[in-house]
């Protein structure tokens, strides 16, 4: 069995860091075998469509990849603005906290997600 | 009536991460609550960045507006950019001239309270939202 990742995210990402982080993620599940990633989300306070997109794009890279992608702790007010922004990230399997998403990611579950994929890329 | 106005330049990716900030520190002045916080500071980052991207850069301004009833806090992002040729069209979600996901204008016109846009192509654009305090 793979590790796990977990990237917490802590500052107000410029678009070209997004990417970088994009791109480091992606290698580093194929150097450790990761079978999960876990993005922990809690300090940021706007996800607007790019960071949005990256986190699609992560997901995807990481489907392709042989892993799961679990994005946590989404406060409230970024859920709410999300939707109303016509962003609702799809092939992206969310959980409340990190405790929760390790659970997720420890069960393997395929999901309901896992089959459909994400609908843009 | 405008009470507060700060002008910020927007030409780099970096001066999108500026204006969400200052964004933020106004709504927080104002007394926004912190969903339509975000909800402005979201919708100015989108505008943010199509301001640098496709605008070629420009500038925003900043306003605190005080009415007799109501507080509010207003954006207006200009560039002088090759301006859209078809508003309509670009207002629609998932129609990008770019790279992007397409969400920017119309995704900004539902976070906001207020919000208008005129362009001229070969001229520039100017796109101007408000969110008014529930």
């Amino acid at each position: 069995m793979g590790s796990l990742l977990l990237v917490t995210i802590q500052v107000d990402m410029h678009d070209q860091l997004a990417l970088t982080l994009q791109d480091d993620l992606t290698a580093r599940i194929v150097r450790d075998r990761a079978h999960g990633v876990l993005i922990d989300i809690s300090a940021l306070d706007v996800v607007d469509s790019f960071i949005g997109r990256m986190l699609g794009n992560i997901a995807s890279m990481a489907r392709v990849l042989d892993a799961e992608t679990v994005v946590v702790g989404m406060r409230p007010s970024v859920a709410i603005t999300l939707v109303e922004l016509g962003l609702s990230l799809p092939g992206i399997r969310t959980a409340l906290n990190v405790d929760r998403g390790m659970e997720l990611l420890r069960a393997g579950a395929p999901g309901d997600i896992a089959s459909d994929g994400p609908k843009e890329s | 009536m405008v009470q507060k106005k700060v002008e910020m330049r927007l030409a780099a990716q970096e001066d999108i991460v500026a204006v969400r900030q200052a964004t933020r520190a106004l709504s927080v002045e104002i007394g926004l609550s912190i969903i339509d916080q975000t909800k402005i500071v979201t919708a100015a980052s989108e505008l943010a960045r199509n301001t640098v991207i496709y605008g070629g850069g420009g500038i925003v301004t900043l306003e605190t507006l005080r009415e007799t009833d109501k507080q509010g806090l207003r954006l207006t992002f200009e560039d002088r950019g090759p301006g859209i040729p078809d508003i309509k069209r670009a207002m629609q979600d998932g129609y990008t001239s770019g790279s992007g996901l397409g969400l920017g204008l119309g995704g900004a016109k539902r976070l906001s309270s207020e919000f208008s846009i005129h362009s001229e192509v070969g001229v520039g654009t100017r796109v101007a939202i408000t969110r008014w305090k529930a």
